[in-house]
């Protein structure tokens, strides 16, 4: 999925499951989480340049503090 | 330079990256799911003054912070404080041979002990994976039935980490639990978490407020945290420690945790946390290269 700049500000990409854009009010960096408003699906993102992202994977037993 | 050691980039890892960026401080991040570790050959990560772990899995966390540890890199926190700070039977341990205050607590290592161990405590008992976060798996066991199906539930459906059974006392605490943060053996700040339910983390749902932080709570803190960190020199670590409240007792030691999530404490406390957790990562990559520079005879 493709990101794309719609102004210096905003950038956006689409969700992956949902196709919904998903837009980021800054520059994200890779391994950033968000969730689609949407669908609510948890994106991960993969790449920056253009936008990527994937689904994010589940938590796991061994996640947290 | 630094290695910010990641998976998921949640906020408290961006806030120390952007710490990092800040202070000029040359670092890099690494997402753990992507190296490739030639326990062999060092010289790729010999650049690294020391490595500032941050991954959301305590397995891969471990694992990359024994390789970086066998090149002779630095890592915050050690594998040993990692290992036992997230192993709940490890850190009870610890915490007992310091003669830390703390819920009783009782290990099985089979179902029928398990069974035994919940009716020794009596009702009501905690059942808490030995490995575990976030509030993630606690139960509250009321009643002999109740016992019988978690044990029999975790004995069927767990995998075999959930072959120990940790059995605590409930701890008839206030709505609330307290969170101290700690950097070396320096208490910095602390939090009193809300919550009406008795799990209180704040991904449960637990609303933050600043805690004082007495005398009192910060040498039970120190102790803890000197406890926690006896296998690696001692000296404390970037840590945050749960206390509970109980009425009789007083302060007891819940847990601690050793990948400190902040977000959520940053105002209530007014304290810069990551500020603080960048300065303890910076001076151990020094003492680190000043040691190197003894040994080799050498300057960076």
């Amino acid at each position: 999925m493709n990101g794309s700049m719609t102004n210096s500000a905003v950038q956006t990409c689409e969700c992956t499951e949902c196709a919904a854009a998903v837009s980021f009010a800054r520059e994200p960096l890779r391994g950033e989480v968000v969730r689609c408003g949407e669908c609510g699906a948890e994106l991960e993102v993969t790449d920056t340049g253009p936008i990527t992202v994937a689904l994010a994977p589940e938590v796991q037993e061994d996640w947290g503090e | 330079m630094i290695a910010l050691l990641h998976s998921r980039i949640r906020v408290e890892e961006r806030l120390l990256a952007e710490e990092l960026a800040k202070r000029n401080i040359p670092h890099e991040l690494l997402d753990v799911r992507e190296l490739v570790f030639d326990l062999s050959d060092p010289a790729p990560w010999l650049k690294y003054t020391a490595v500032f772990e941050r991954c959301i899995s305590q397995t891969q966390a471990v694992a990359a912070v024994r390789c970086f540890e066998a090149f002779g890199v630095p890592c915050v926190n050690p594998s040993g404080v990692i290992d036992l700070c997230g192993d709940k039977l490890a850190t009870t341990a610890a915490l007992a041979r310091a003669g830390v205050p703390q819920p009783r607590t009782r290990i099985a290592l089979d179902e029928g002990s398990a069974l035994r161990a919940v009716e020794e405590n009596g009702y009501p008992a905690v059942l808490k994976p030995a490995v575990g976060s976030w509030g993630r798996l606690l139960a509250r066991v009321n009643d002999r039935d109740a016992a019988e199906a978690i044990i029999e539930h975790k004995g069927t459906l767990g995998g075999v980490q959930h072959s120990v059974f940790y059995v605590q006392e409930y701890v008839d605490k206030p709505q609330r639990d307290l969170r101290v943060f700690m950097v070396g053996l320096e208490p910095i700040c602390g939090i009193v978490r809300d919550s009406e339910h008795w799990i209180t983390n704040t991904a449960r749902g637990g609303k933050a407020s600043k805690l004082e932080v007495t005398p009192e709570i910060g040498a039970m803190c120190r102790d803890a945290a000197a406890a926690a960190t006896e296998c690696v020199g001692g000296g404390g670590a970037v840590l945050a420690i749960d206390l509970l409240e109980d009425p009789e007792r007083g302060y007891l030691v819940s847990e601690i945790n050793h990948t400190m999530e902040f977000r959520n404490s940053i105002a209530p406390t007014g304290v810069d946390i990551p500020a603080r957790m960048v300065e303890w990562v910076v001076a151990k990559a020094s003492r680190a290269g000043q040691r190197a520079e003894k040994v080799l005879g050498t300057t960076r």
